[in-house]
């Protein structure tokens, strides 16, 4: 990818962010998340009805790369069925970790293709994703119970 | 001043994170090398060449650290760190000697090391964690002390120099307070001993943590030094080897003297043997001179920085090394990776002081921290990045 574009794609994101900004409902699933390699500080929430992601909205302080990752994952799931959100979730995290991933299924997110360069920003890329991943388990687990 | 004893000065970086750990210079490398390859031993329990060796360079670390604080070498405690020692003060000695309803005063800027301890302390027995007001530079005046002082203050906890701020307490002063309120003064010197003179006898301490490696020492090795009569007082949190007379199979036991009974098992001896080195070290070119070589640094960096209209200083006037600051509308760590990308090493954070939010109302702020090895060109390359910040994303991204 064109290092002008990418760069774009994730100032864009980062300057205005899809979903910041919590709402008031109980019956979205939430998350706090921080990461341990950075200072970020993120809520995210999630909407899921009938497998289907309807919404996820996020806010707090992170760097460019969190708010801009957080943006375009958001972007990327909502509508998606929890299946399809989970293996975006799975190809993007290989995508961080250079092993191999599907670039075809992840869209706007290959912005992020090279991150491993800077290492030290690996955990504000996954934040989002670890976040959204810890709410689909949560889901699980709610089935589960039910 | 004394670039040339730093080997990572030799590559083209400019440090200024000195407030989270120092650069190491050769004698303080060299020392823990001639330990590990040339006289490699453990203490107390030799009667070999090397071990002799390496007990006089052992014990005679305690006198070295009890000169450069102005301390007895009975009072000198080895630990691990600032946040060990301010620990074993709290778990040691304030849980036998509190109870519930007694206040412990602190203040928001300080470290999480002296926070978290207290706050446990408050939930297993009960005392009360109260918090000192701030001035408008975010500081603690001698006057806000007086006044927060009630019948039930039994401690007063403070960093001498903060770690954000970097605002200088008159611990002198408080020290005197203390005194004449039966009140049992901690100080915390992680970022003070290294920077400035510390005088534990006239200021009055009780108990005084620091951190070897915040002083061109190892990491690994700390000192807690403690009044005599209350190290007495005080428990081991740690039994073991090394810190008894004897043990029987009846149960019963004796420990060793103060300070001996507060480092079980074998101790980091590489590092207490570097931590010398780096004393000497220091004191060969003066508290004095380092003090007053980071001041006119200082200074000069903020002049630079107040001419950059983008640019938010948090602590313009506290008498430190330490500069807290933000890029406007950019989040600290996206300075922080920019200034990586011109080679200049600072802190982008929150610096373990969480709850300094509460009184500046940011959560993160670069930190650029100095030290005496750093110079003028220094503080240029980090005005001239700073200048050219508008293009940070094209950096960054």
């Amino acid at each position: 990818m064109d290092s002008n574009l990418r760069r774009q794609v994730i100032l864009d994101n980062y300057q205005e962010p899809m979903n910041r900004g919590l709402v008031d409902d109980e019956s979205y699933l939430k998350v706090n998340t921080n990461s341990e390699s950075c200072i970020d500080n993120l809520d995210f929430m999630m909407l899921v009805e009938d497998g289907i992601i309807k919404d996820i909205r996020f806010d707090g302080e992170a760097c460019a790369i969190s708010t801009s990752a957080s943006s375009i994952m958001i972007r990327s799931l909502i509508g998606k069925s929890v299946d399809d959100a989970k293996n975006i979730l799975i190809n993007y995290k290989n995508m961080i970790a250079e092993e191999e991933y599907n670039s075809d299924i992840l869209g706007e997110l290959n912005v992020y293709d090279e991150i491993c360069k800077q290492p030290n920003r690996k955990g504000c890329a996954l934040l989002s994703s670890n976040a959204i991943e810890k709410m689909l388990g949560e889901l699980g687990n709610n089935e589960n119970n039910e | 001043m004394n670039r040339e004893d730093f080997p990572m000065l030799d590559e083209d970086i400019v440090y200024f994170d000195n407030g989270a750990t120092t650069l190491k210079p050769r004698c303080v490398t060299d020392s823990i090398v001639k330990y590990m390859s040339r006289h490699t031993s453990n203490i107390h329990r030799g009667d070999y060449d090397a071990a002799i060796v390496t007990n006089k360079l052992y014990d005679d670390t305690r006198e070295v650290v009890a000169r450069f604080v102005n301390a007895s070498s009975k009072e000198v405690v080895f630990t691990s760190g600032t946040t060990m020692s301010i620990n074993m003060v709290v778990f040691g000695f304030m849980k036998k000697h509190l109870k519930a309803g007694d206040e412990v005063l602190i203040t928001k800027s300080e470290h999480a090391s002296n926070v978290l301890p207290w706050l446990k302390l408050s939930e297993e027995i009960g005392i009360v964690v109260k918090y000192m007001d701030l001035n408008d530079e975010y500081e603690l005046t001698v006057d806000s002390v007086r006044k927060s002082i009630t019948p039930n203050t039994k401690v007063i906890s403070i960093a001498h120099v903060t770690n954000v701020i970097g605002d200088v307490r008159d611990v002198s002063t408080i020290g005197k307070i203390c005194q004449d309120n039966n009140i049992y003064f901690c100080v915390d010197g992680a970022q003070s001993v290294p920077h400035m003179k510390e005088d534990f006898k006239n200021s009055n301490i009780d108990f005084l943590s620091f951190s070897g490696h915040k002083m061109c020492g190892p990491t690994g090795v700390g000192v807690l030094v403690g009044k005599y009569d209350l190290l007495k007082e005080m428990d081991p949190l740690c039994y073991g080897g090394g810190m008894n007379n004897f043990f029987e199979a009846d149960s019963s036991y004796e420990l060793k003297e103060v300070p001996i009974k507060f480092e079980a098992g074998t101790p980091p001896i590489a590092e207490v043997i570097g931590l010398r080195e780096a004393i000497l070290y220091l004191e060969s070119i003066g508290m004095d001179k380092i003090h007053e070589h980071e001041m006119k640094l200082k200074e000069y960096l903020i002049s630079k920085l107040e001419a950059i209209p983008n640019i938010t200083i948090y602590n313009k006037k506290s008498d430190s090394g330490i500069l807290a600051f933000n890029i406007n509308d950019v989040f600290a760590q996206d300075s922080s990776v920019y200034l990586n990308h011109y080679k200049i090493f600072v802190r982008a954070g929150n610096h373990c002081a969480k709850i300094l939010k509460d009184e500046i109302g940011i959560k993160n702020t670069v930190r650029c921290s100095m030290y005496f090895y750093n110079n003028f060109s220094d503080v240029e390359r980090l005005v001239s990045a700073l200048e050219k910040s508008e293009d940070i994303f094209k950096v960054v991204l």
